[in-house]
């Protein structure tokens, strides 16, 4: 059952990226952990689907996988839902859980640091391993658990992200300051993620092409843990370093990369991610016909 | 069981939309009494922002360069030719013509986020220029101003 439901999930992800035919081109980020200020494009809907594999000391390697649908609502909001699961190997495949996810841009114009709110419901088992976030005390050790009792544990969490963004003569600089809590009687957590990007290339050619290297955007990210409210610090938490590259497909296909790297013992040794998204124009106008019959 | 029923829904839910996004879009006529408001955001301009030279305007390829991000990023909203859509107004009118390539980079780099138009300042300023050396090829269509008057 496990394999199956790893395997449908992976096709629907798949099937519905493959359907999703009017496709707008998008400048994308190109971090996976850390956010910067930009939203999604009103009434566009981005469909993503991210990989992560990881190294796993005293214990099987993993491989986390998360479907990612993110629409703009308005120019000011971003509302975001995410399917997540994970195959441990030589254990099995598990639905992991579920997020819901809103960035909210308060500010009317583009200042020298850009503040987004970020506002966002978990609801996961304790097998989650998609590492969007490190929090908190959260170590490599917590892997461990074997699935069937990880995904026993339920978990109900809030997190909010103050993001600071700024753009500086093609640089993106992003930092996230990360609080979150689990509903039940537990200590609020704390975590941060830091990142820097630039396009290859900041004059556009004239011609479209795939290859050209204003398509292709570099960075590195940072982010870990800062303990929680009772051992607040760096001490027993995780962090990595990550360098990252998108290469945004004038067919409006988005790819990324990113080979991660613990920084600690705490922290899993490698991360491998990798992602596709595609972004669909006028999402929010197609369901508005969908249920008025017309516009 | 419970969570492979739930994946399946809601990427059925999404799926289905998705298929109505293949048929093309009807042309839409402007919105004018929308656009005239939109338009009156270039006379905000700060001074300082609508004197800024457009460092592009001797590049041969900025235009074409524009032509190129416009497509990708600009069209859904603005129509095919700049002329306008409901969701978007038209940038081949005066207001946007006649205004300094300082004002509508201004536009482009800080948006009209309560009105829907997006903070494109994640495209480099170099391509936000040739975003604006496009625009201004465009001209004034006559048929668009003469809607606007009456």
């Amino acid at each position: 059952m496990t394999f199956r439901l790893h395997l449908a999930f992976s096709a629907a992800c798949f099937l519905l990226l493959l359907a999703l035919c009017d496709a707008g081109h998008a400048q994308e980020s190109p971090y996976i952990v850390t956010y910067d200020h930009y939203l999604e494009e009103p009434g566009n809907l981005e469909v993503e689907y991210f990989s992560t594999f990881g190294t796993q000391r005293g214990g099987n390697d993993f491989h986390a996988f998360w479907a990612e649908f993110e629409y703009g609502a308005t120019a000011w909001w971003t509302t975001e839902l995410y399917l997540d699961g994970q195959t441990t190997f030589q254990d099995s495949t598990v639905f992991t859980g579920l997020r819901f996810e809103n960035r909210i841009r308060p500010l009317k114009r583009e200042h020298f640091i850009n503040p987004v709110l970020y506002f966002e419901y978990e609801r996961k088992s304790g097998a989650d391993k998609i590492l969007k976030e490190v929090e908190g005390h959260d170590v490599e050790l917590d892997f461990l658990v074997p699935n069937a009792e990880a995904r026993k544990e339920h978990n109900h969490e809030l997190e909010f992200k103050l993001i600071l963004s700024s753009t500086v003569k093609g640089w993106n600089f992003a930092e996230n300051i990360i609080a979150s809590k689990n509903l039940s009687n537990n200590p609020w957590e704390f975590g941060y993620a830091l990142g820097a990007s630039r396009p290859l290339a900041l004059k556009a050619s004239a011609k479209r092409c795939s290859f050209c290297r204003e398509n292709f955007i570099a960075g590195v990210e940072m982010f870990g843990g800062l303990g929680d409210r009772h051992s607040f610090g760096l001490s027993n938490t995780s962090h990595y370093v990550a360098p990252v590259v998108d290469w945004n497909l004038p067919s409006g296909w988005t790819l990324r990369l990113s080979p991660g790297f613990g920084l600690n013992n705490n922290s899993h040794a490698f991360l491998l991610r990798w992602s596709v998204s595609r972004e669909i124009t006028g999402f929010g106008a197609a369901v508005n016909r969908l249920f008025r019959g017309h516009q | 069981m419970k969570e492979f029923v739930i994946v399946l829904t809601i990427v059925g839910v999404l799926l289905g939309p998705s298929h109505i996004l293949g048929q093309s879009e009807k042309p839409v006529a402007p919105n004018y009494k929308a656009d005239a408001l939109v338009y009156t955001e270039l006379a905000k301009v700060p001074d300082k922002a609508k004197a800024k030279r457009n460092p592009m305007e001797n590049d041969l390829n900025a235009v074409a360069a524009g032509q190129n991000l416009f497509e990708q990023h600009c069209v859904e909203c603005h129509g095919s030719g700049g002329q306008g859509t409901k969701k978007a107004p038209g940038l081949r009118v005066e207001e946007v013509q006649n205004a300094p390539p300082g004002a509508i980079f201004w536009i482009l780099t800080n948006g009209v986020v309560r009105r829907g138009m997006p903070v494109w300042s994640k495209l480099p300023e170099p391509q936000r220029w040739q975003l604006v050396s496009f625009i201004k090829s465009l001209g004034t269509s006559p048929k668009t101003t003469e809607k606007m008057l009456d």
